[in-house]
């Protein structure tokens, strides 16, 4: 059957924004940017981790009204839709890079019974959460 | 949906955010108005607009959800717990606490066990509901 997960998608409102957040702060590498003319196919992976990339779509026409679309925005804007969960070796010290950044947080480093996490927004809303597991 | 409602939506966020993460501090609607960088007059009723529910009742949900945890995961007492997070006095948490989950903190404490699952998710969903009481037991899930 299946041998791997390779593609996940989140909204984004601005892709380009999308790339600033994402690869100029968060330090994810892009692995595709082609313009499709229908869409750009943008997506993007941890650095060395090509075998699974994040597509980041900007939601739009023709696959949706114009009112779909808006209520896909709206929906994103309010932090309703996506969700993704980097791992890193270390949380707090990742946490202070990013916030040397200018990242905001939506909660600090803390411990879990599983590990230490702290989670943030992604410019249009979406929550992403970095957890260090328990080793 | 115009640019507008989404910045709008984004500020309305962002206080919400700041209940889910400093839930225990005496959050009022001029800290929140300041957070979202709207005015005081319109904060509360565009968070309703926003979410369905006031940011009061936002806030009262975070804190019972927090002493939902803390009754399921740790052995502080039920006064403790009230304080840490972030209700004034006991008799208010209670009372609070019975309203949103329908049962008393003693009681779900009895009655709970802890989940292996990822923080936000079972902040998210254990959280009891706008709309009544949520399912707050493995056994109520299935």
């Amino acid at each position: 059957m299946f041998n791997a997960i390779t593609h996940s998608q989140i909204y984004v409102l601005d892709q380009d924004e999308a790339l600033d957040f994402y690869v100029g702060k968060l330090g994810l590498e892009v692995n595709s940017d082609v313009d499709l003319g229908f869409m750009r196919w943008l997506t993007i992976n941890v650095p060395g981790q090509p075998e699974r990339q994040i597509l980041l779509e900007k939601p739009g026409g023709p696959s949706m009204s114009a009112e779909t679309a808006a209520q896909v925005r709206d929906l994103v804007t309010k932090g309703a839709m996506g969700a993704v969960i980097f791992s890193t070796d270390d949380c707090r010290k990742t946490y202070e890079t990013l916030s040397g950044l200018g990242v905001e947080f939506t909660e600090e480093p803390t411990e879990r019974p599983y590990g230490i996490d702290c989670a943030l927004r992604d410019p249009f809303g979406n929550p992403i959460r970095l957890t260090q597991p328990k080793a | 949906m115009s640019r507008a409602v989404e910045d709008t939506n984004r500020r309305m966020l962002r206080a919400r955010d700041a209940m889910d993460r400093a839930y225990a501090q005496p959050l009022d609607v001029p800290a929140l108005a300041r957070i979202a960088h709207v005015s005081e007059a319109h904060f509360s009723r565009t968070f309703r607009a926003t979410f369905g529910e006031t940011p009061h009742r936002y806030l009262q949900r975070r804190r019972v959800e927090r002493a939902m945890f803390l009754l399921r995961e740790t052995d502080h007492s039920v006064t403790d717990i009230c304080f840490e997070v972030g209700f004034g006095s006991p008799g208010t948490f209670s009372r609070t606490f019975r309203e949103i989950v329908g049962r008393s903190p003693r009681t779900y404490r009895k009655e709970s066990t802890s989940m292996p699952v990822p923080t936000c998710f079972a902040m998210v969903w254990l959280r009891p509901s706008a709309c009544g009481a949520a399912p707050s037991t493995r056994e109520d899930v299935r």
